[in-house]
């Protein structure tokens, strides 16, 4: 039978992966999937908390959740193509201009 | 990026076993049909294949900050599972379906929330537009001299 802990253990594993793929990319457009790999991973997480508690709460964070993420992907979007036009590539090596 | 939409799809099936149908269909329309359109419009616009390469450096500490993150959270979630004292604050409804539930909830208890939602989405499609559709009168992957030699040639002929 699966309980709510095989959800959240995949949910974590899922955000993980995103989590890797943030810190390990260096692509712009590969860490806006990573990220949308997290906010998956924690959607999950919320309806299988709102199944197992009989609660619809979980599900309504998760649909504001999908909200804000759809307004990132398209301001996200928007800057990455303000970059693009100012330097040329999408690499992450490229951007850093400040050297600390 | 195919992986990507099909994991979308996957996590919608996610949702309608765990008996939230409406947030599946939402994650269906939403994820697989506009966030994806938009990623593959933007894949096809910067030639994400070229400049994909990767370096891959052995990152030991990224690896061990991962893996124990990933621990971390494990156990965050796991622990306070054998809490029973939960209550359901808007417990579901026997016998109605989930879209009537998520509807009466929406826009009764949750209705300031989804307006702040609407506002914050029209200020994002006002900022997408604004930020890319400035100068997108020249070329902005191809470069200037392919299009110069092209005039020439026109002008040759």
């Amino acid at each position: 039978m699966i309980g709510l802990t095989h959800y959240l253990i995949v949910s974590a594993i899922l955000f993980s992966i995103g989590l890797m793929g943030v810190l390990r990319r260096r692509n712009l457009l590969m860490l806006f999937f990573a990220t949308e790999v997290m906010l998956n991973a924690v959607n999950v997480a919320f309806a299988a908390i709102s199944h197992y508690y009989n609660d619809l709460t979980g599900q309504m964070f998760a649909f504001f959740v999908i909200a804000i993420a759809a307004s990132e992907v398209a301001v996200g979007l928007g800057i990455l193509i303000v970059l693009y036009k100012k330097h040329g590539s999408l690499d992450l090596d490229d951007l850093a201009t400040m050297r600390g | 990026m195919t992986s990507l939409a099909s994991g979308m799809v996957l996590i919608s099936g996610f949702f309608f076993i765990l008996g939230a149908d409406f947030l599946g269909v939402v994650q269906l329309i939403v994820y697989v049909g506009a966030v994806m359109a938009l990623y593959s419009f933007a894949m096809m616009f910067f030639d994400a294949t070229r400049d994909i390469k990767e370096k891959n450096t052995p990152a030991p500490l990224i690896f061990l900050l991962g893996g124990l993150s990933a621990l971390v959270l494990v156990l965050m979630f796991a622990g306070p599972i054998h809490f029973e004292a939960v209550q359901a604050l808007y417990p579901m409804h026997e016998g109605v379906g989930n879209a009537q539930d998520v509807g009466i909830v929406l826009f009764t208890k949750y209705l300031v929330p989804f307006e702040v939602a609407a506002v914050m989405l029209l200020v994002a499609m006002i900022a997408g537009i604004i930020l890319a559709g400035k100068k997108m009168d020249q070329s902005l992957t191809e470069d200037q001299s392919a299009d110069d030699e092209i005039l020439q040639q026109k002008d040759a002929k």
